[in-house]
């Protein structure tokens, strides 16, 4: 059974329309395009934070999105992690507030990390009791990838959380991503149009443009695929 | 207590301790509905949005003696509000320090709305966004991410209505009368004194009072601002 499947089609007022189907079968799946693609929309409609007109969105057995039903979980119960491209930390909270967060709150049913495990596995410990704007880009985001960790996410989706990052800094963050997600082999959606990111962290990538599914593959398969190679 | 005469008459600090008194009550008051209002106003759009922006700043321009006639005709003894307040809980406003609170309150409001109201949508809504995503509800995500980060302007917002209360009269005078001791606020009292063939020295200490008080608010004001402040914007 698929981890997550996604059948939403949505028309802004603008008159981009979304219409997508896809299921996550692996633990880390790249969901690639190009910007004004639709990725962010999609993340945005698995996490709550944006509704579809129409379709359904499943997560394990569980129905987060049923428009013809009238069934539309909210964010909070959703159980889903989210890592923004801006890292999104609480600006009045301290990093260890900030991890604290989202692991105070975590849906009982959810998974339950451990907070120090978490602080070795993303080498924050230093880091617990600065504020976010003391923080650089990379440490920022290993400490939003904790936050969202920590909420006991049963999928983790990650909006080009290294896009604000120079080239040695994404390397050496997605390495934490990578130990982490082996860490607690949690499912996660990665958004990206960088095919460095793709070879080096896809097991399955999902290419999408202008609203549309053009492919899925394995990285090789679906790169060759991609028209903006 | 005995009050140092040398500075002010027994009936000056009077008029001080009921003016503080009123500007504190009508601010804390007004404060969670103009949080309210605010977030509101910054956050939702809805039908007829328009139509609560005008009225939260109608106090703002129509004379405060308009607004103290209506309240006075509202919440007297035989008016609509005030017959029920009397006749059910016995509560009494109009003519009371209770009536003077609420006339601050009701003209001071649009300054605490607005303030807070420029807070809220100095906060980037995706903090809530990001809240609700790690298990926080709506309210909670208000209550520890969306407060927090619009403190300033809170407190901005609240000072300025303070202020805005120390000054209050005209509809102060119409709704709570000039009662020595009861309702005679600082700038009543000024305005008293000014009236009475010796009464200009009185009211010149009370000016300076009234200018040393808003003083105080606005340095208070700028350092409980100044004290903690986040970076809002992601």
């Amino acid at each position: 059974m698929s981890v997550l499947r996604f059948r939403c089609q949505h028309r802004y007022p603008g008159g981009f329309r979304l219409d997508v189907e896809f299921d996550v079968n692996h633990r880390f799946t790249v969901l690639f395009g190009p910007s004004g693609s639709g990725k962010t929309s999609v993340l945005n409609m698995i996490a709550g934070f944006l509704h579809p007109q129409r379709g359904t969105i499943h997560l394990e057995n569980r129905t987060l999105l049923d428009t013809s039903l009238g069934v539309s979980l909210p964010p909070e119960k959703r159980r889903v992690g989210v890592v923004f491209q801006d890292s999104l930390l609480f600006p009045h909270l301290t990093v260890e507030g900030n991890l604290r967060y989202g692991q105070r709150r975590r849906d009982k049913r959810g998974r339950r990390l451990d907070f120090s495990r978490a602080v070795d596995v993303l080498e924050v410990g230093p880091l617990l009791r600065r504020f976010p704007r003391n923080l650089s880009g990379g440490e920022r985001q290993r400490v939003a990838l904790g936050r969202a960790l920590l909420s006991g996410p049963e999928l983790l989706l990650m909006d080009e959380p290294l896009a604000s990052l120079d080239v040695p800094l994404r390397d050496r963050v997605l390495a934490y991503l990578e130990r982490a997600v082996a860490e607690w082999n949690i499912p996660t959606l990665f958004v990206t149009h960088a095919q460095a990111e793709v070879r080096r962290a896809a097991e399955w990538v999902v290419l999408l443009q202008e609203g549309r599914l053009t492919g899925a593959g394995t990285p090789d398969e679906a790169l060759s695929l991609a028209p903006h190679r | 207590m005995e009050l140092p005469s040398a500075l002010l008459t027994p009936t000056e600090w009077i008029a001080l301790r009921l003016s503080l008194q009123v500007a504190l009550c009508s601010a804390l008051v007004s404060l969670p509905f103009a949080i309210f209002a605010g977030y509101l106003l910054a956050r939702f759009q809805f039908l007829g949005k328009w139509l609560v922006e005008v009225l939260i700043d109608l106090p703002l321009v129509l004379p405060p003696v308009v607004s103290g006639y209506l309240l006075l005709v509202s919440f007297g003894p035989h008016g609509p509000i005030g017959s029920i307040l009397s006749g059910w809980l016995g509560i009494k406003i109009v003519f009371t320090w209770l009536g003077a609170a609420m006339a601050s309150a009701v003209v001071s409001f649009p300054l605490m709305v607005r303030a807070i109201r420029l807070a809220f949508q100095g906060v980037d809504p995706r903090f809530e966004m990001a809240a609700r995503g790690l298990g926080a509800g709506r309210l909670r995500a208000f209550f520890t991410v969306a407060l927090p980060l619009a403190r300033r302007g809170l407190v901005a917002g609240f000072m300025l209505a303070f202020a805005r209360s120390l000054g209050e009269f005209g509809a102060t005078i119409m709704v709570a009368g000039n009662i020595e001791g009861r309702t005679r606020t600082i700038p009543l009292a000024i305005y008293t004194l000014t009236n009475q063939p010796d009464g200009m020295g009185g009211a010149w200490r009370l000016v300076g009072l009234s200018i040393l008080l808003a003083c105080a608010a606005l340095v208070a004001s700028e350092w409980l601002e100044r004290r903690h402040s986040p970076d809002v914007r992601a």
